[in-house]
């Protein structure tokens, strides 16, 4: 029985979502919020794994050998995609806000309204 | 709310968190022992049925192809969205579209741009050949097509980043990006004419191993490949112009 790999996603979930209460910085918070993306990476894989399991890629592996789930890495590949549209829309408003109110921190923003 | 408070309720929430995180991961089967019955059937049944010896590469363009169709739109509406934000904003603001002046990203340094260019031909390369062996060997469209966005990106910094004219490929990229995302939807129209059903391959499926095989995998990775291409120069373009719109700015 072993959780480790477990473990380890919800911790970087926890430690990024930290990092956006804590961010006085747009950008830092985007970087923290793509911590809290890749928690759900090492879940994923994590889920798929089987003991002295190949990757399911039979290019140089024996057909019918022992993998890996292969549907966890495709939705992991989902998910990477997902965090780079999420990612980029959210850099693009840390761009409109800068211009808008002259700052990238997310404390000034309301108050820089009037 | 003060910050020190909004720390003080995170951690109650963030303990609280934890908590039910813990009692959920710990209802998971042990790291390794994992049986999905889905997973399995494919390991076993994509190679015979599709000839492509990456079975990550059958699922995602293949069996669960319609997942990645919608992935891919994903993709492209975050390209529009980026570029709707920002070109909305230079439109508030009656900045000229193109820059007023000309820089060069890796500043007078010979060494960066020798480098930057001496790359530019075995990094476009790699992305074709990943790319274009994505049902072989681990890769596929997606990567490939960042690769490709990433040597193209070391061609502008080898390069001065003139006076964004006509020379600027920003219509290429767009119609990559749509000729991918329209590619892929074609492929899957395909599957409906000739085998009756939306995404289902109806190419001969070639031999295994070999670069011919996989019917329509190969084919959705070249689509996905333009596409993820062009969507992430046309995302890194974007946020680039801005950076010299700024930049143009503060020196006037």
């Amino acid at each position: 029985m072993t959780f480790l790999p477990y473990a380890v996603s919800a911790w970087l979930f926890l430690v990024g979502l930290f990092g956006v209460v804590r961010s006085r910085n747009l950008i830092h918070l985007v970087v923290c919020l793509s911590v809290v993306q890749a928690s759900t990476y090492v879940l994923l894989l994590a889920v798929g794994y089987r003991h002295g399991g190949a990757a399911p890629i039979f290019a140089d592996v024996p057909l019918g050998s022992r993998t890996v789930d292969p549907v966890v890495a495709t939705l992991t590949l989902t998910d990477v995609v997902v965090e780079a549209t999420v990612v980029a829309l959210l850099l693009a408003l840390a761009v409109q806000a800068h211009k808008r109110f002259g700052t990238l921190d997310p404390d000034q923003l309301g108050a820089m309204r009037g | 709310m003060t910050r020190r408070g909004r720390m003080v309720l995170f951690g109650f929430g963030a303990v609280g968190l934890a908590a039910l995180m813990a009692w959920g991961l710990a209802g998971l089967p042990s790291f390794g022992d994992f049986d999905g019955a889905y997973g399995t059937l494919l390991s076993k049944i994509a190679v015979p049925e599709r000839q492509a010896s990456s079975v990550v590469a059958a699922v995602t363009f293949d069996y669960r192809g319609l997942d990645t169709l919608g992935e891919e739109f994903i993709l492209f509406a975050a390209a529009v969205g980026v570029l709707v934000l920002l070109r909305i904003q230079r439109g508030e603001e009656d900045i000229p579209a193109e820059p007023q002046h000309s820089r060069l990203p890796t500043g007078r340094s010979l060494t960066l741009r020798s480098v930057a260019t001496a790359l530019v031909g075995p990094v476009v390369l790699l992305g074709l050949y990943i790319v274009s062996h994505g049902h072989l060997t681990p890769g596929g469209g997606f990567q490939g097509g960042l690769v490709l966005a990433a040597g193209l990106l070391l061609a502008y910094l080898s390069g001065a980043h003139l006076r964004l004219g006509r020379a600027r490929p920003v219509s290429a990229m767009e119609l990559s990006e749509a000729a991918g995302a329209a590619g892929f939807a074609l492929i899957g129209l395909g599957g409906l004419v000739f085998a009756g059903v939306f995404l289902e391959n109806f190419l001969p499926t070639g031999t295994f191993r070999s670069l011919i095989s996989g019917g329509t995998i190969p084919l959705a990775n070249v689509a996905v490949g333009a596409e993820v291409m062009g969507a992430t120069l046309l995302i890194l373009a974007e946020l680039l112009d801005q950076h010299l719109l700024t930049h143009g700015r503060h020196r006037r």
